[in-house]
């Protein structure tokens, strides 16, 4: 086989991706308002178009949309036209274009933006001003557009499954040694509540520093961690399936969120707090940073790493990983520790993206998580699954709850066809994988 | 499968022999209703039938034992007989089925009681319950698909009666086997294939074992077992008074250099359980192993590597091999420590190293990326072998080493057991067959009821029954 068909054969699910893609892009087409520098250049292609030269009337509004739009205007057109522009509101403008029919010296085009486009002046223009019918007037500053595909949006899709897709790594290794792990969702409430109410009661509220902030997170996401590591114990040394280990586990998470927050939201944080669920570095919600740098140090760890290697052994053929000297019991132990480590790592997250911890958070989302891995080609008996194709998978459902919100269908509704995309994938990948 | 033609008389038994690969198999799953022939044609007494699945086979009299039971260990003997044929309403049939179950159960000499949980009886009971539970549908033709693969003397013995008893009652039967000796024994008539192809079929009487190998493999054999050429040096392993729980009791022996030893026994006679004490997969309750003279504690898998001795267990599916991954994964797992730094694999070394290893073994594979469950299980076991080798062992523990591997590729794993010794290396092996125990071993040693029951330290005018006599 060559390298390019194991790729297809390995990330096939990708086209699953693109193909929800290509379909919410073309559900979500409609007109765009273009703004700024793009309106710009799309004005002066039109005048360009026209074939009319000499003076040009620009009329734009002060905001800074519509200073790029000027710039990029005069920027694109040649120097055969005279450029004058006007920005100082409907009576500046009233009075430049009197005093040019005075002078006899009319426009051979006028230009405005949308927002200006709105004023009186130029919604009655040919009464305002009968001695310029034969001068164009050139608004049209809207073109199709998909909205999924919007910079915006998708940067939103990448933003919203940053939690989900940074606890699925953890769910892809505790998978691939053949275990599961149903605490994740609830250590995600545990992780929110414990850094807010750590915040809160202990490093001032919202006079906390930046440094207190950190202290509090790494306590929180060492706390989550020590559950897993309980959980990877129990489920190894004490030989309780770890089915039932993390279903306990999920209830004691839980109630630990509820106690420590007495049922109530924790609001009382820092401004600053919410950097690292809405913060942006380079344009780039930090929340997606920190998802990518984890995938790809997950990736290495799992592929090029003797501690990737073990794992796989160890859910391909416990047995045969033991009589090979695979230290299977602590390889899951650590799996399942890295698993809780990342799910605290997803509830401040939360916690930061809603600015507050509240014990309600993180409902389902091992489901989502578990979906996400599976969907990304890991196969639940173990020793087979791919973390970049968990990537993909958590991407999938991101896409797939985007699009659906971005074309207006209803959230009871959604659930039920999310349901049903997700088997769908999962026949697919399958019915691929059989041929 | 190409153009096979075979007959089968009423109340004959007819061996089918040949290589892994050769097409047995498929020939048995077309007769079971499984695969669907291309091409040709079943007359089934007077009439031409087509077989489209197994069910219907099942209701006209074809009976199938496959080499993996279809034994479910949570059930009684009774449920696993009516298992799928219970009333419509999954009722479990009435006293009459159970008297005619148990009168079946007789005529097999079985010692069992039908109410008894499966999980408890031994493999050759089950293998009883499998061939009552195709006697229960009156059956014509019966096919075993190498039921002795797990049995031992006293119990293939036993099942060979039964056989021959169902024989001269009328049945047919097609004997799947590796074993020529159970073919010279128990076939009438002797048919052979190879590479998909029917070679020939004759008369058991016609045929020498050497013919059946030759036609088998196609090329002449010099012999079934190579010569040792090794001279035993000094004392490698030394295990004194080793007890496991009550499986083990009390067992001292030593391995030389250079040396094979041999041990035998029945199924369950602690053999296995004495070789898993070494390697690590168990940790002994009582006694000690030295190595090169210096006691070795060893409590887990990576210990027994640490000190040298690799285990190349009984079961190369369930145990050796990791068969969802590639040959380079299988090869390197027990590797990865010496051939990384900083937990980084080095890949490339690695997969340079296999291929010195594909060269100097012979080992068949297409890519270093082939997953290990498409090699033949002579291949299988040369990686198995490669592995522990690059690991630079002393002491090879070899626990039925060709179990599943067929005639030809039996020779080479010889060979290379050969090869080892002239390395200085020292292999301990389990066996059921008693052929292969003499035909290689230095010294044997028998095991009975985990218990030491004697040595035999010089093979020379040593007979099978010798050895056998002291396991019983």
């Amino acid at each position: 086989m060559s390298s390019w068909k194991i790729l297809l054969s390995d990330y096939g699910i990708i086209f699953i991706l693109m193909g929800l893609i290509i379909f919410f892009s073309v559900l979500t087409i409609e007109k765009q308002n273009i703004i700024g520098a793009d309106a710009g250049i799309f004005l002066a292609e039109e005048v360009t178009q026209s074939g009319r030269q000499g003076k040009i009337l620009l009329v734009t509004s002060e905001s800074l949309d519509d200073q790029d739009l000027s710039q990029a205007f005069k920027a694109n057109l040649g120097s055969q036209y005279e450029i004058i522009v006007i920005d100082k509101g409907p009576p500046a403008t009233r009075n430049q274009i009197e005093r040019d029919i005075e002078n006899g010296d009319v426009p051979q085009m006028i230009v405005t933006s949308t927002k200006v486009y709105r004023w009186l002046l130029f919604q009655d223009f040919p009464n305002h001003f009968p001695e310029l019918s034969g001068v164009p007037l050139i608004n049209q500053q809207t073109s199709k557009g998909s909205n999924f595909l919007k910079r915006e949006n998708l940067l939103n899709v990448a933003d919203q499954i940053a939690v989900i897709a940074i606890m699925a790594i953890g769910m892809t290794m505790v998978i691939i040694t053949g275990g599961i792990d149903l605490s994740v969702g609830s250590l995600v409430a545990f992780s929110a509540v414990l850094i807010t109410k750590l915040i809160q009661g202990y490093f001032g509220a919202e006079a906390a520093t930046e440094f207190e902030m950190v202290l509090a997170g790494f306590i929180t996401v060492v706390m989550c961690g020590l559950i897993g590591l309980l959980s990877g114990v129990l489920s190894t040394y004490f030989r309780i399936p770890s089915f039932i280990v993390t279903l306990s586990m999920m209830l004691i998470a839980s109630g630990l969120a509820y106690t420590i927050s007495e049922g109530q939201s924790i609001y009382h944080v820092p401004d600053n707090f919410v950097w690292l669920g809405r913060g942006r570095i380079g344009g780039i919600p930090v929340s997606v940073i920190i998802m990518i740098i984890l995938y790809v140090t997950a990736n290495i760890l799992m592929t090029k790493m003797v501690f990737g290697r073990y794992v796989y052994a160890t859910g391909g053929n416990k047995i045969a990983a033991r009589l090979s000297g695979v230290p299977i019991n602590k390889i899951v132990t650590i799996v399942f520790t890295i698993c809780g480590l990342l799910a605290g790592v997803g509830g401040i997250i939360l916690a930061s993206q809603l600015n507050s911890g509240s014990p309600t958070y993180g409902l389902a989302y091992e489901l989502y998580v578990i979906a996400a891995v599976v969907i990304g080609g890991t196969s639940l008996m173990g020793g087979e699954g791919k973390i970049w194709g968990t990537l993909i998978g958590a991407f999938i459902i991101g896409v797939i709850q985007n699009g659906m919100n971005l074309i207006g269908i209803e959230s009871y509704t959604q659930k039920v066809i999310l349901g049903i995309l997700i088997l769908m994938a999962l026949i697919v990948e399958k019915a691929r994988k059989r041929s | 499968m190409d153009k096979v033609s075979l007959e089968l008389g009423r109340g004959e038994i007819l061996g089918l022999i040949g290589e892994n690969g050769a097409g047995k198999s498929t020939l048995i799953k077309v007769l079971a209703g499984v695969h669907k022939p291309d091409s040709g044609r079943i007359i089934y007494g007077e009439t031409e039938i087509s077989i489209p699945n197994p069910s219907f086979a099942k209701k006209h009299g074809i009976g199938i034992i496959y080499q993996e039971l279809n034994i479910i260990p949570g059930l009684a003997v009774q449920d696993n007989l009516f298992l799928g044929s219970e009333s419509d309403l999954g009722l479990i049939k009435g006293e009459k089925e159970k008297n005619k179950a148990r009168k079946i159960l007789d005529t097999l000499g079985a010692n069992f009681k039908l109410s008894q949980n499966c999980s408890e009886l031994s493999i050759a009971q089950q293998q009883l319950v499998e061939i009552a539970k195709s006697l229960l549908i009156d059956i014509n033709v019966l096919v075993m698909d190498e039921p002795t693969a797990s049995l031992t003397g006293h119990d293939v013995k036993h099942l060979f009666k039964v056989i021959k008893k169902l024989v001269s009652e009328g049945l047919s039967v097609i004997y799947v086997s590796h074993k020529l000796e159970e073919i010279e024994e128990l076939a009438d008539r002797v048919f052979i294939m190879r590479d998909g192809k029917h070679i020939s079929t004759k008369d058991k009487n016609d045929f020498t074992r050497n013919q059946m190998i030759e036609e088998m493999v196609g090329r002449k054999l010099e012999s079934e077992f190579p010569n040792s050429v090794s001279e035993p040096g000094e004392t490698l392993l030394k295990v004194e008074h080793l007890s496991y729980k009550k499986i083990i009791s009390d067992i001292s022996f030593l391995v030389k250099r250079g040396e094979i030893v041999g041990i035998a026994g029945l199924v369950g006679a602690g053999r296995t359980e004495l070789v898993r004490l070494i390697a690590g997969a168990e940790e002994p309750t009582g006694g000690s192993i030295a190595i090169n003279g210096k006691i070795a504690v060893i409590k887990c898998p990576a210990d027994a590597m640490l000190k040298g001795i690799g285990h190349i267990p009984e079961d190369r599916k369930d145990q050796g091999l990791i068969l969802e991954q590639s040959v380079l994964e299988n090869f390197s797992l027990i590797n990865l420590r010496s051939h990384s730094s900083y937990g980084w694999v080095w890949n490339t070394k690695l997969e340079k190293k296999l291929g010195d290893y594909k060269k100097q073994l012979s080992i068949k594979y297409s890519g270093s990326q082939q997953k290990i469950k498409n090699l033949s299980g002579g291949n299988q076991q040369k990686v198995v072998i490669a592995k522990w080798l690059e690991r630079s062992c002393d002491l090879f523990i070899f626990d039925e080493p060709t179990r599943g591997i067929d005639v030809g590729a039996k020779y080479e794993i010889y060979e290379l057991m050969m090869m080892l010794l002239q390395k200085g290396k020292s292999i301990l092996m389990v066996s059921s067959e008693l052929p292969e125990l003499l035909g290689i071993s230095n010294r044997i040693i028998v095991m009975k009821e985990g218990q030491l029951v004697g040595q035999f330290d010089d093979l020379t005018g040593v007979s099978q029954e010798d050895v056998m006599q002291l396991c019983f």
